[in-house]
């Protein structure tokens, strides 16, 4: 399926948060995996987050906060993907989300949210298998 | 090649040269006693290395370090290169500091808190800010929607800073205040509560940490380019050099880097590096290194490799101390002094089995210790989970209780000084440390480096690195691959109200009604012409702004219109 056309990431931190040690690991992971990784930069709003992940159509958005504002920022993401009546890029998150948290996000359709200490193969995983459901709905709607 | 260059590569030579060969009674055991039994036990002679990729031996005997290595690379306690202490009797006259960092939600909270804490006898005052605060956005961007009060207190205006020193007396506290690209700002407003007070700037007395340079590096919290920080950074050191002789203007902070992926010495070298900008900063303003230096002070990381960041904190008093007297001219012993406050390693801590955490705080922080520091903060137990809970804070302060009055571990000063390993790993961390400073000298400086992104790169593939030896299995993590438990159960965690945001957007209101807004435009009209005039000083601008009540963010934005914003350069 990712033949021609690897899997596309778009990493963000969409809010006032600098722990990017985790963002820059992952971008190096994802690219050794093949992957097509784009980073969205420090601070940018749930807005441009969306905009970028549309203008670039990735297959996957990934989230991290570590600031205690993922209910909040990543619930925006996810509601203006939605207005804009896109199902085709999947959302996963991660950072420190405690467990309680976890099915809030899921609600949303934000998966994996995944904390300190999760092995990169876990994650890569995950990707994958969230970018597959997300080309098969791009390559449906033609 | 240019002056500034011969000095780390002379310096450098002048190490290497130094450098004891390989022991005879060394190899002859090696070939004669360890190999045999390793044959014989079937045991494997592995390779092994520490977090900055420092090659171990399995043992170390005093040929390892120099035979002259003594009194002039180690002195005695409060002795020139204060490779043993800043301090003749270190923690036998004095514990260190137990300074435990945490924010509180609204202005009111923090008055309490601070009050509380007061009333208990402390005299020492830390305080957090909140992260739209630390960006330098007011309480009603859009920016800051659910981060009001989380981390820390929100300070929009001078109002907030009233609230929080409501009824206390600023002569008789000092203050640390831990923010960076808004930290002239936040001065300003703790100057103005002060003269509100009738306490002269003269008995004013505090720190913010201003270390701008570990922003682009390792926080990422800025608000312009560096150059217009820095500007502002120097404005802060001439003002209160002159004005506020008693306040801290720069905490030159290694914990941050560390966080974000470094190496021990990586840590060491970019922020003694970043340190070496600023006296060199003061030296161009025309302060004389002997007044200014002595208010600058550190802050280290202690992560959980322990001898590896004894020798690091022992290595940086003597860089410190070495280079502050031979490079920049320092005559007086306090100008070359480094003193520091630790905090253990955050990222050492694991979401997995997190009462584990509390001995490996313990473990750092007995580093930080032996590593001679002058103040400690302990990280809790539960904060690869979220925000500390008040029971896991008390178990961190008891650590360092324990340590301090159990233990006789303060009863000695430099307990490990002599060990051969240590000694010799404090030499090995040193000359690493000079061979990047040579580096970033090639590159034009730590400003060029970081512009370029030299830095952060060298940090995200050292991060990388650690990352993929831990998937490997080559570095262990109790819990997380190796012992791994199955089905933990959860622990209790802090959860963050929010009625901070509803109190902070009330005031604020309130304060656009009654401020004179004829005074707000003059001031901000006045603070944007003196901006563009590089040779002025911002200060008695910026105090003029926050009395005016102008917020944090209309008088960030004046910086922000003149300066412009920054774009971090390409690292992934």
């Amino acid at each position: 399926m990712f033949k021609d056309k690897p899997v596309k990431v778009l990493l963000a931190k969409p809010g006032i948060d600098g722990h990017d040690r985790g963002m820059f690991v992952l971008a190096r992971a994802f690219r050794d995996a093949g992957m097509d990784v784009l980073y969205a930069g420090l601070l940018p709003t749930p807005q441009e987050v969306v905009d970028t992940a549309v203008n670039e159509d990735v297959d996957v958005i990934a989230l991290s906060l570590l600031n205690g504002a993922h209910l909040t920022a990543f619930k925006k993401v996810s509601d203006l993907l939605r207005k804009k009546g896109i199902d085709d890029i999947a959302i996963v998150g991660g950072g420190t989300i405690p467990d309680t948290d976890k099915p809030k996000l899921e609600k949303l359709g934000i998966s994996g949210n995944y904390g300190p200490g999760t092995p990169l193969s876990v994650i890569i995983d995950h990707v994958t298998k969230r970018a597959t459901e997300s080309r098969k709905k791009k390559m449906g709607s033609g | 090649m240019t002056r500034r260059d011969t000095y780390w590569s002379t310096k450098l030579a002048e190490i290497s040269s130094r450098r004891p060969t390989a022991g005879k009674k060394y190899e002859e055991w090696n070939k004669n006693v360890l190999s045999p039994w390793n044959r014989q036990t079937g045991s494997k002679e592995d390779d092994r290395e520490n977090t900055s990729g420092i090659p171990v031996k399995p043992v170390y005997r005093a040929e390892d370090v120099p035979a002259d290595y003594g009194d002039r690379d180690l002195g005695m306690p409060g002795e020139y290169p204060f490779t043993r202490g800043v301090y003749p009797n270190m923690y036998r006259g004095r514990l260190w500091t137990m300074r435990m960092f945490s924010g509180f939600g609204t202005p009111e909270d923090t008055n309490r808190r601070l009050k509380y804490l007061i009333s208990h006898g402390e005299s020492g005052l830390s305080i957090a800010f909140d992260m739209p605060t630390l960006y330098g956005y007011d309480c009603d961007n859009k920016r800051a929607e659910g981060e009001v009060g989380k981390c820390g207190v929100n300070v929009t205006s001078l109002r907030d800073m009233e609230v929080i020193f409501d009824g206390i007396d600023l002569s008789s506290v000092s203050t640390s205040m831990t923010i960076n690209a808004p930290a002239i700002i936040l001065l300003a407003m703790y100057l103005a509560v002060a003269r509100k007070q009738g306490v002269p700037f003269s008995k004013v007395s505090g720190t913010v940490q201003a270390d701008i340079l570990k922003e682009y590096i390792a926080q990422k919290e800025w608000m312009y380019p560096p150059e217009a920080h820095l500007r502002m950074i120097r404005d802060m050191m001439v003002y209160c050099t002159r004005n506020v002789p008693k306040w801290n203007y720069i905490s030159i902070s290694g914990y941050h880097i560390r966080e974000a992926g470094s190496s021990a010495v990586q840590e060491l070298a970019f922020t003694l590096a970043d340190g070496f900008h600023y006296v060199q900063m003061g030296k161009e303003a025309g302060l004389n290194v002997d007044d200014f230096a002595p208010r600058l002070s550190f802050f280290f990381n202690s992560s959980i490799n322990f001898f590896e960041e004894v020798a690091k904190l022992r290595a940086a008093r003597r860089i410190w101390a070495t280079v502050m007297k031979e490079k920049f001219g320092a005559k007086s012993e306090k100008a070359m002094l480094l003193r520091f406050h630790t905090q253990t390693s955050g990222y050492s801590l694991t979401w997995q089995q997190p009462l584990n955490n509390v001995i490996r705080t313990t473990i750092e922080a007995m580093a930080a210790v032996m590593g001679g520091t002058q103040s400690l903060h302990t990280n809790s137990y539960d904060e690869a989970w979220a925000l500390p809970s008040e029971k896991a804070v008390k178990i961190a302060l008891r650590t360092q209780q324990v340590i301090a009055e159990e233990t006789g571990i303060p009863d000695v000063i430099d307990p490990l000084g002599g060990s051969y390993y240590l000694e010799w790993l404090t030499n090995e961390v040193e000359e690493r440390a000079y061979r990047y400073f040579d580096q970033i000298e090639k590159l034009g400086g730590i400003l060029e480096a970081v512009k370029k992104g030299y830095i952060q790169k060298e940090i995200a593939q050292t991060s990388y690195r650690r990352q993929t030896r831990i998937e490997e299995g080559k570095e262990i993590m109790v819990g997380v691959n190796k012992y791994v438990e199955e089905g933990e159960t959860p622990i209790r965690i802090l959860r963050v109200s929010r009625k901070a945001q509803k109190t902070q957007l009330d005031r604020l209101t309130a304060l656009k009604g009654f401020r004179n807004e004829s005074d707000v435009r003059k001031s901000l009209e006045k603070l944007e012409a003196s901006m563009h005039n590089p040779s002025e000083n911002l200060m008695p601008h910026i105090l003029q702004a926050v009395e005016s009540y102008c917020t944090l963010e209309e008088i960030s934005n004046v910086g922000r219109k003149v300066f412009g914003g920054w774009k971090e350069p390409v690292i992934v």
